[in-house]
């Protein structure tokens, strides 16, 4: 039987741990570019678009991601697709992280008075111009707090993906508990993990946040 | 009798001293208007004789007992102090009625029947029995200050406090609850009253008090003051006002 | 390519789905019920910023804020044995979803809280009431009429996070369908089926707490 040090354990777990801040990156940035698409579609004036977003918004927020990526993977597999468990994760985090932020950011564009769509569009602006010059850099500022607090979202949704079998530190983790028979060490360290990359992040939305209550006060 | 004696009274918030020695007097059945330019220090007086505010210096006396800024004294003092603020504060989740009813039944611990009765009572006293069953945000501005006077009056305090009470009303709603307050007076209810109503002032008042920079600068029977204004700083104001 | 979808395999096993879909139900309410007495505890201590109170909520806030759901489950059920404490699945699943439902809603009933207008304190206070009475009779109710929204939002969340408790054999929706999957090999099927069903299931239990909602805390009898 192989004998594990604590830096064992440890050294392992920092592997898994870049591997979910990896997915965690990937995901956030392929969401968001994707959830701005949704958003589009979600608050366009076309209604069979509009309904379809939200069709779409309304399935991932309303079942469980470990849901999603079942059916991403088996459903992949049916269609002769053979997929890896990162894809999987990635693709599944990616639609998630997408439903989620186009909501957030629907919200944010929403809560705009609606005299800014009206004063812009009596200034003759089409609705792109209006989105990009008056709508969109209004909304960015009112939507970086909760943004960033859906990214810790994210960060923890990676814990899922390690039960489709990628290794990621939750994964890392179960393996090496089972190997030392150590899970309250083991499991407390992966905690931990977490906790580093996920603190930073809500306490920085907590300050932007603050901040932007300042501004907006003033 | 002196129901309120208030002696060099001082408050500051911070650095800024906004009452500066502070002294009156209130008998019982007395009806005592406010008025001053707005920072003059008028509703912070107010606050301080509900125990909302603490104050600094000074001796203030309720009915024969010393205000003593402790905690525990906080409760009896406005059990004897009934108040009345600008933006009525109803309870939004709780009934007209209900909103009368709360402080009697939790804090005095009278059974069920009579605080109904009472909330009827007093609603009727403002003329609003009809809205027992109203809440808050489906009665109009009037209405809700009238509840918030039934409220107070629910307490049976000694003296009731009136903090600009018609300062956020629409003009024409001022007159339904100037009235209960001159039923009030006539009643022989004890009133302070801070308020902007001059000619409410001067017709119901027995006592005006200016207040200026602080203090107390000019203090007598309205008709007085009004027509006969001891200082420059009250004739000027009496003119900006009238 | 012409896979034959077949979903008899679980009409024949529809009442283990429908024990898992109970299960996810009852675990949900357990965890709201308990978890928002939890959180109106914490979010009146740290509103009022009571002593050792109001810190022990932070710290226990920021633990379970800014780590995963299974590992916090993974934690109770395979470390705590370490210290004695025995649980088996369905326990530590019901613990894990109080205890985040806790968390969640000491932040969310604070901002309910602090969105009280001072002046409604000061007419309770100005009627002899102390800070007791206060909360209870006039703030408690409006402040959590204003966040219950967000709190329904966050129960949904929560149980839909639940599904990871099939992973250390909690038998809620999730754990059926992967019995049934183990049985019958129709995957997709089962877990198409279990996915509509949660999705039926969110849109249920938030048209119940809305109902619950206006029931008890509108409480309106106009």
């Amino acid at each position: 039987m192989i004998q594990f040090t604590l830096w064992d354990i440890v050294s392992h777990l920092l592997i898994g741990m870049g591997w979910t801040v990896g997915l965690s990156f990937a995901a956030f940035i392929l969401g968001s570019t994707a959830g701005m698409v949704m958003l589009f579609a979600r608050i366009s004036p076309n209604p069979l678009l509009r309904q379809l977003a939200k069709i779409y918004i309304e399935f991932f927020q309303g079942t469980p991601l470990l849901m999603q990526l079942f059916l991403l993977f088996f459903g992949l597999a049916l269609m002769g697709i053979d997929i890896s468990a990162l894809a999987t994760a990635l693709i599944g985090l990616t639609l998630f992280t997408s439903a989620y932020l186009a909501e957030i950011w629907r919200g944010c564009v929403e809560s705009l008075p609606f005299g800014q769509w009206e004063a812009s569009a009596s200034l003759a602006m089409n609705r792109w111009q209006q989105m990009r010059y008056v709508i969109i850099p209004q909304a960015v500022r009112i939507s970086l707090p909760p943004t960033v607090g859906f990214s810790v979202q994210v960060v923890k949704g990676t814990a899922v993906t390690s039960i489709i079998g990628f290794m990621e530190i939750t994964k890392t983790g179960t393996m090496i508990a089972n190997a030392t028979f150590k899970p309250m060490l083991v499991y407390g360290l992966v905690a931990i993990g977490y906790f580093l990359i996920c603190f930073p992040l809500s306490a920085f939305a907590r300050r932007v946040e603050r901040r932007s209550y300042a501004t907006y006060m003033r | 009798m002196q129901l309120i004696c208030v002696d060099e009274l001082h408050k500051s918030f911070g650095d800024l001293e906004v009452l500066k020695g502070v002294s009156f007097s209130v008998k019982e059945g007395e009806v005592v208007a406010i008025i001053g330019r707005s920072g003059s220090g008028k509703s912070t007086l107010l606050r301080v004789l509900n125990g909302l505010e603490s104050f600094g210096d000074g001796i203030v006396n309720i009915d024969g007992k010393r205000v003593s800024g402790l905690k525990a004294d906080l409760i009896p003092l406005r059990l004897k102090v009934g108040m009345v603020f600008q933006q009525f504060n109803l309870f939004p989740h709780l009934t007209a009625g209900e909103n009368v009813m709360l402080a009697p039944k939790v804090v005095k611990k009278e059974s069920r029947e009579h605080v109904t009765e009472l909330a009827m009572e007093m609603l009727e006293r403002v003329g609003l029995a009809d809205k027992f069953n109203a809440y808050p945000d489906q009665l109009s501005g009037g209405q809700q200050q009238r509840v918030a006077i039934a409220r107070a009056l629910a307490m049976r305090p000694k003296v009731l406090l009136c903090d600009e009470i018609t300062s956020a009303l629409d003009p024409e709603l001022v007159d339904e609850v100037l009235e209960v307050v001159q039923r009030l007076a006539a009643d022989g209810m004890t009133l302070i009253m801070v308020t902007h109503e001059m000619r409410f002032a001067r017709e119901v008042g027995d006592t005006l008090i200016f207040m200026h920079q602080g203090k107390v600068h000019e203090m007598g029977a309205p008709e007085e003051l009004f027509t006969r204004p001891q200082t420059p700083e009250l004739a000027s104001f009496v003119k900006s006002v009238l | 390519m012409a896979y034959q979808f077949s979903f008899e395999a679980i009409a024949s096993n529809w009442e283990l789905l429908a024990r898992g879909v109970a299960l996810t139900v009852v675990l949900t309410a357990i965890g709201s019920f308990v978890g928002i007495i939890i959180g109106t505890v914490g979010a009146v201590s740290r509103a009022w910023t009571l002593p050792l109170l109001s810190q022990v909520f932070t710290v226990y806030i920021e633990c379970v804020r800014n780590t995963p759901f299974l590992v916090q489950l993974y934690f109770i059920f395979f470390g705590l044995p370490a210290l004695g404490v025995k649980l088996n699945g369905w326990e530590a699943s019901v613990l894990t979803m109080v205890i985040n439902l806790g968390a969640y809603s000491t932040e969310i009933i604070r901002a309910g809280v602090m969105s009280i207008p001072k002046g409604l304190l000061e007419a309770a206070e100005s009627l002899a009431m102390n800070r007791w009475q206060a909360l209870r009779y006039v703030v408690l109710r409006p402040a959590l009429k204003n966040v219950w929204p967000a709190l329904c939002s966050q129960i949904v969340i929560v149980m839909l996070g639940s599904s990871v408790c099939s992973q250390i054999a909690a038998q809620e929706l999730t754990y059926a369908a992967n019995l049934i999957q183990t049985q019958t090999f129709r995957a997709f099927e089962i877990y198409l089926t279990s996915t509509l069903l949660y999705l039926m299931l969110a849109v249920l239990v938030r048209k119940c707490l809305n109902q619950i909602g206006m029931r008890f805390i509108e409480r309106r009898k106009a």
